[in-house]
């Protein structure tokens, strides 16, 4: 069991009478990835305001290594983040800006050149950005520059407030990979904030998740994407189907609203609640094929994904989204049989 | 360009193409006359410009002009002479022009220190609320004159400042009219708000994450300001310093109401040398050498400046 470096203990914070967050309780180890997700309005904000101490919590305890830490302002933290506007100054250049915190403690001129272009290289950017200004640099360029110099700080723990959020798609998850690479190089700790729950699958060991100033769940991607506490955890992650139901034998369910019955997981506990079935579950059934649940539907539209394909598909009175790789050609107006086995669906507390 | 040329080196085909270029280079510049008229808003900046020609360049024009002319002479179609500078140089206006250029340097600096509080507050605090901007500019509804003789009734030998303390407790204070401590107070007071707004504008444009950032990377209070605070609201500082100079350079009635003729400045001896000594081309060339060194002055700080650099940031 490794350390925990980030502890949090109840922490509320109010404005007036807003309610910001809510008795947060979690723990971050030592050189973890975890990552905090939450839709906008959630607090994540407020949450790694208080983190990086810029704002104070009303109420609780935030402990950095076993040591309470509330009301310590963030010039006197070892920890540092990444802005959302990254918050470049404009007025240095590309190298000016990474030795900035060793500027700040002092250090010679040429250590601070040494260490600067040591993490351009690791960046994966050349010398010759150390002369450069910061308008000239790229956004992904100005991303790089800004991690350089959170680096340059070499702090306990690094934050990360959706820097990402302004790139587009290819640049966002080329970086997301590089961000992931260079936690794990330097072995620090990294707390990144984000909405998207796509981007934080992908970088994160563990990620918790909040709504309306609540941590909802936390656990590895794995349980978030397969265990999701509740339906709103289950619909952050993408698109799903999701039946209301109640219970009718022991894995046989009531759809309440068209009266269908589905095949559901034996196990769980409810008497009733939302049996949510992933569109990459469904199975579009060829001649002889069988399945647990099995219904009839027409195609009505088709979505080209990528590498994978989603259709949706009419059933008596609703419509399913149904989801497969790409070069399994179903047509628009096709009947098809649509399944999917127990094991792929799970049952949710509405 | 002819086929043949082309094979040739550069140098070969240059000889043969220069005549006809130059003929052409004419036509090329009439074209682009007559284009520049065909641009957007060109033909509507027209009267602005003949405005501006006929009231600024044009009288600037005459003062110059005015400079040339003999002593003591109304007319201008004279043959220009240098005698008035000599009499500048030998009669120690000098004096005038060292007194103006170290007030107006003394007033900026105290009115950067002064201004940066409460601009910061002004930008940062209050959020350019428009009751305290309007508080802030009312002042400069009344004439300054006025506000300057209000400082001289207050500041008065049994005046008010001094009839109280007398009346209440006895004490008498010294005499603290009619000299350049007080011609510099009535300068500051009365250019405040040209240093006050250009710097709490250049306050509001330094991004609250770059501060946050630098603080969070460990930066003290100071440090903040140093790095951070300082050199990007310099444009709104340059902006400010500039005019409160300048202004200073040109005023007039700070050192004759609250100094007291204690202290001459060269706007007094341009005024002078105008009305009382109806010496106009003397006038013109004090003015002339003003205006140059204003323009040395300015254009230096502008220079180093880089106003274009600083304001297309990102």
């Amino acid at each position: 069991m490794t350390e925990s470096i980030l502890e949090l203990q109840n922490v509320e914070k109010y404005f007036g009478d807003f309610v910001a967050v809510e008795r947060i309780n979690l723990e971050v180890k030592k050189g973890e990835f975890f990552t905090i997700v939450g839709p906008s309005g959630s607090g994540k904000t407020t949450m790694i305001r208080m983190l990086v101490g810029m704002d104070k919590p009303s109420r609780g305890d935030i402990l950095m290594s076993g040591e309470r830490v509330n009301d310590v302002p963030a010039n006197r933290r070892p920890t540092c983040m990444v802005f959302q506007s990254l918050a470049l100054f404009p007025h240095k250049t590309v190298g000016e800006n990474i030795e900035f915190p060793l500027k700040l403690r002092g250090e010679t001129k040429n250590n601070r050149k040494t260490r600067a272009i040591q993490l351009l290289e690791q960046l994966h950017l050349t010398e010759a950005y150390y002369a450069k200004k910061v308008s000239e640099c790229s956004g992904g360029e100005k991303q790089r520059v800004a991690l350089a110099r959170a680096l340059a700080f070499d702090p306990e723990i690094l934050f990360f407030d959706e820097p990402l959020s302004a790139l587009d798609y290819r640049l966002r998850k080329t970086l997301e990979k590089e961000l992931k690479d260079i936690q794990r190089q330097t072995g620090k700790t990294f707390v990144y904030i984000t909405h998207s729950l796509e981007e934080a699958m992908v970088m994160s060991d563990r990620i918790s998740i909040m709504r309306d100033g609540r941590i909802v769940q936390i656990g590895t991607p794995d349980e978030i994407y397969n265990k999701p506490a509740n339906s709103f955890v289950a619909q952050f992650m993408g698109e799903v189907n999701q039946f209301n139901v109640t219970r009718q034998d022991d894995a046989r369910f009531l759809d309440t609203d068209t009266q269908d019955t589905y095949v559901g997981p034996p196990d769980a506990d409810l008497q009733s609640g939302v049996l949510i079935v992933r569109p990459e579950r469904i199975q579009i059934l060829a001649e002889g094929e069988a399945a647990d649940t099995e219904i009839a539907g027409t195609v009505q539209n088709q979505y080209v994904l990528g590498s994978r394909v989603q259709y949706e598909v009419k059933v008596t009175k609703r419509s399913l989204l149904v989801e497969t790789m790409i070069g399994d050609a179903w047509n628009v107006g096709e009947s098809v049989r649509l399944g999917w086995n127990s094991d792929q669906a799970f049952l949710l507390a509405r | 360009m002819n086929m043949p040329s082309k094979s040739y080196s550069v140098t070969d085909s240059s000889p043969e193409r220069l005549p006809e270029n130059r003929g052409s280079a004419l036509n090329i510049r009439v074209r682009n006359t007559l284009l520049w008229f065909r641009q957007p808003g060109a033909l509507l900046s027209l009267p602005a410009l003949l405005i501006f020609v006929a009231g600024f360049i044009g009288p600037l024009g005459l003062v110059v002009i005015y400079s040339l002319m003999p002593e003591r002479s109304f007319a201008f179609n004279q043959l220009p002479t240098l005698e008035n500078f000599v009499t500048i140089f030998q009669e120690g206006y000098y004096i005038s022009y060292a007194w103006s250029v170290w007030l107006a340097l003394v007033s900026t600096l105290i009115l950067i220190v002064i201004c940066w509080p409460v601009a910061y507050g002004l930008s940062r605090i209050f959020r350019r609320s428009m009751i305290l901007t309007l508080l802030l500019v009312l002042p400069l509804f009344v004439s300054e004159n006025v506000r300057l003789f209000g400082w001289v009734l207050t500041l008065l030998n049994h005046g008010i400042l001094d009839g109280t303390t007398r009346t209440l407790f006895g004490w008498e204070l010294p005499d603290m009219l009619y000299n350049a401590p007080v011609t510099v107070l009535g300068m500051v007071y009365v250019y405040l708000p040209f240093m006050l707004f250009p710097m709490s504008l250049g306050i509001s444009m330094v991004p609250d994450a770059c501060r946050e950032a630098a603080f969070d990377m460990g930066a003290t209070r100071w440090q903040v300001f140093k790095e951070v605070e300082l050199p990007l609201a310099m444009p709104g500082i340059m902006i400010g310093c500039l005019l409160s100079f300048v202004l200073v350079l040109g005023s007039i009635s700070e050192a004759k109401i609250l100094g007291g003729q204690s202290i001459i400045m060269i706007s007094h001896d341009i005024e002078t040398a105008f009305t009382y000594a109806q010496n106009w081309p003397l006038g013109s060339a004090l003015s002339t050498l003003l205006i140059l060194l204003t323009a040395v002055l300015v254009i230096g700080l502008l220079s180093r400046l880089n106003l274009d650099n600083l304001l297309s940031r990102k």
